[in-house]
């Protein structure tokens, strides 16, 4: 059942749950985060309303500044704000940014150890009928292999909104991964979100596998769970928030607890968040897991239940996981 | 600051003596890009020792001028000036590119103080020192920004990024100084991917545009006191400069973009340099 502690939201399960944009969170928290300090600012390349920078930009246009269809300056430019004592967020969709200006940010925010936050919106397959071109499904594996960098992923609009005003105290730099799609609002406000530490959002009596989740999916992960435990299969969900640095203690926990991990992101499962859990277990505690995400293939136009289906990281696919991980104990 | 005749004579004189170091730096180092440090001593010469607004024993003072080297290969110049305006020992030179040292192959910000950034992809150094130009406004800091560039990384997207982002938010703290040298890497500039005419290209992207003779201290020192009374627009020094200026052998040959002298080589162009600098001084005293 649905760990009372992390204090989640106890409509979750039900049909009308409440869905918000995670990106909601984050123009939310951008402003919160910027009425206490004025250091931050925020360039946006051209898609102000959509990344929801434009709330920020309503409040401190002063502080706003739009840079145009120019994502390798977008970053490069925050760079030289963030060595000048500014805390520059850059805010685009995932595909443009962190994905054009790849070596801006290696080079003049990681190395140079520049204190800029990257806010990649429109993450994941779940982006739509746009297509492949606009679905980010790289981002979390290029920004975990780069040295000096956090990469944050929430998983709903209120956690999208303590990510922000926590990577605004970060020093150095920060990735954070969002999401287009109206998803269902499964924390409130009470809920703790801390860099660098997983959570328990689902227990079973006798879990006999883990499912550790990210992002958008932390839903289907949980929808999965409670089906699997009417079924008879008891499970723990953690949302993994933080792929870097990640919570190596709660990973290496559940894993010795279950025995079997299974992985769910809205990423290429080569290099993503389970394959960062895979490297914990490889070197601590070798333990069975099976990948939940996108298999090496390009996404494709369609609505986003659609396309989470036919690609496999739907509910279903969530709980055929499990019950392949199980067979392998 | 008008320059002296006095002055001028000590810059010329600096140079020389930046470019034997240069010349002794790359050999021990044994790799690193000659032609390109040498056509910049003049002008590194006049900024560190006349022009910058700096403190070499507080390189972190907040109000300096902030010298951006966008095309970092050149980097052997700017820590040979570096050393000689006391930033650290001249004997650290002997470090430069081996490990453990401060002075990376190409600069690193965390690595040594006063090198302000990070630099080596050609193309972003400009939208640096955009960052910074703006961040210095949005202070009211009254410090000045100057980004070195190569004419090579003119090629580069994010070179062009920049200056249209440097024209819409007016920033008249910023001056930009390309190394007109004609050369990159695999060839002359012109063959490469033609850059001309680069005055035209940075007016119509709204910028005051000079051109010098990047060898004339008068007129790189004028250049940028020009620079420092145009409020409007940012401005773009061309500094027409003669890559591997000094070594009669080295001058305007691409060959000595990207590679250091041997022993004997370097003997050749320390003895060249060396009477160039007894030439400089007689025609002072």
């Amino acid at each position: 059942m649905l760990n009372k502690e992390a204090k989640l939201n106890t409509k979750v399960f039900d049909t009308d749950v409440l869905l918000v944009p995670i990106r909601n969170g984050y123009g939310n928290g951008l402003v919160a985060a910027a009425e206490n300090n004025k250091d931050i600012v925020v360039l946006c390349a051209d898609l102000t309303e959509s990344t929801r920078s434009h709330l920020f930009a309503a409040k401190f246009p002063e502080r706003f500044f739009q840079m145009g269809v120019a994502e390798q300056n977008l970053a490069a430019v925050a760079s030289g704000m963030g060595i000048s004592g500014k805390i520059p967020f850059i805010s685009s969709y995932a595909v443009f940014s962190p994905g054009r200006n790849w070596e801006q940010i290696r080079t003049t925010i990681s190395y140079n150890d520049s204190n800029v936050k990257i806010v990649g919106s429109h993450a994941g397959i779940s982006v739509g009928p746009d297509g492949a071109t606009h679905q980010a499904v790289e981002d979390i594996a290029t920004m975990r292999v780069m040295a000096n960098m956090t990469v944050l992923v929430p998983c709903d609009a209120n956690e999208a909104e303590k990510a922000t005003e926590a990577a605004a105290k970060i020093w150095g730099p920060v990735y954070i991964r969002l999401a287009r799609e109206a998803t269902p609002v499964v924390t409130t406000k009470e809920t703790r979100f801390n860099p660098g530490q997983a959570e328990i959002f689902w227990e079973s009596r006798k879990p006999e596998v883990a499912i550790v989740a990210c992002g958008t999916l932390v839903y289907n992960a949980l929808v999965a769970a409670k089906e699997l435990d009417k079924e008879g299969i008891g499970t723990i969900v953690v949302n993994n928030h933080t792929i870097k640095p990640m919570d190596e203690d709660t990973i290496l926990r559940v894993a010795r607890r279950t025995g079997a991990i299974v992985s769910v992101e809205e990423h290429q499962v080569a290099g993503g968040m389970g394959s960062a859990v895979a490297e914990i277990l490889a070197r601590r505690s070798p333990t069975p897991q099976e990948f939940v995400g996108m298999q090496g293939v390009f996404g494709e136009s369609g609505e986003p239940g659609e396309l989470l289906r036919k690609y496999g990281m739907d509910v279903k696919s969530i709980k055929r996981a499990v019950e392949k991980v199980m067979r392998r104990k | 600051m008008p320059l002296s005749e006095k002055k001028e004579k000590e810059l010329e004189i600096a140079a020389n003596k930046i470019r034997a170091t240069i010349i002794e730096t790359l050999l021990h180092a044994e790799s690193g890009h000659s032609a390109g440090p040498l056509g910049m001593a003049d002008v590194f010469s006049a900024f560190y020792f006349h022009i910058l607004n700096h403190d070499p024993k507080n390189p972190e003072w907040e109000d300096r001028d902030r010298l951006i080297l966008s095309n970092g290969h050149i980097v052997p110049v700017r820590y040979v000036t570096m050393a000689y305006a006391g930033y650290f020992p001249l004997k650290e030179l002997r470090t430069l590119r081996k490990l453990n040292s401060r002075l990376q192959g190409h600069p690193h910000r965390g690595s040594l103080p006063g090198v302000e950034t990070t630099s080596g992809p050609l193309g972003s150094g400009l939208a640096q020192a955009c960052g910074m130009a703006l961040s210095a406004k949005l202070d009211n800091k009254k410090h000045r920004i100057y980004c070195f560039m190569s004419d090579g990384e003119q090629d580069a997207g994010n070179t062009w990024e920049a200056v249209m982002f440097a024209s819409k938010y007016k920033l008249s703290n910023l001056t930009a100084l390309i190394d007109r040298n004609n050369i990159q890497i695999d060839g002359f500039t012109e063959d490469i991917m033609p850059l001309e005419s680069l005055t035209e290209k940075y007016e119509s992207f709204g910028w005051h545009v000079l051109e010098i003779d990047g060898h004339n201290f008068e007129q790189i020192v004028d250049a940028v006191t020009e620079a420092k009374a145009i409020h409007e627009s940012p401005t773009v020094i061309i500094a027409h400069t003669i890559p591997g200026k000094g070594v009669s052998f080295m001058e305007n040959r691409y060959e000595w973009h990207g590679k250091p002298p041997k022993k004997e080589e370097a003997e050749k162009a320390l003895k060249e340099l060396r009477a160039l600098g007894e030439e400089i001084k007689s025609e002072h005293e």
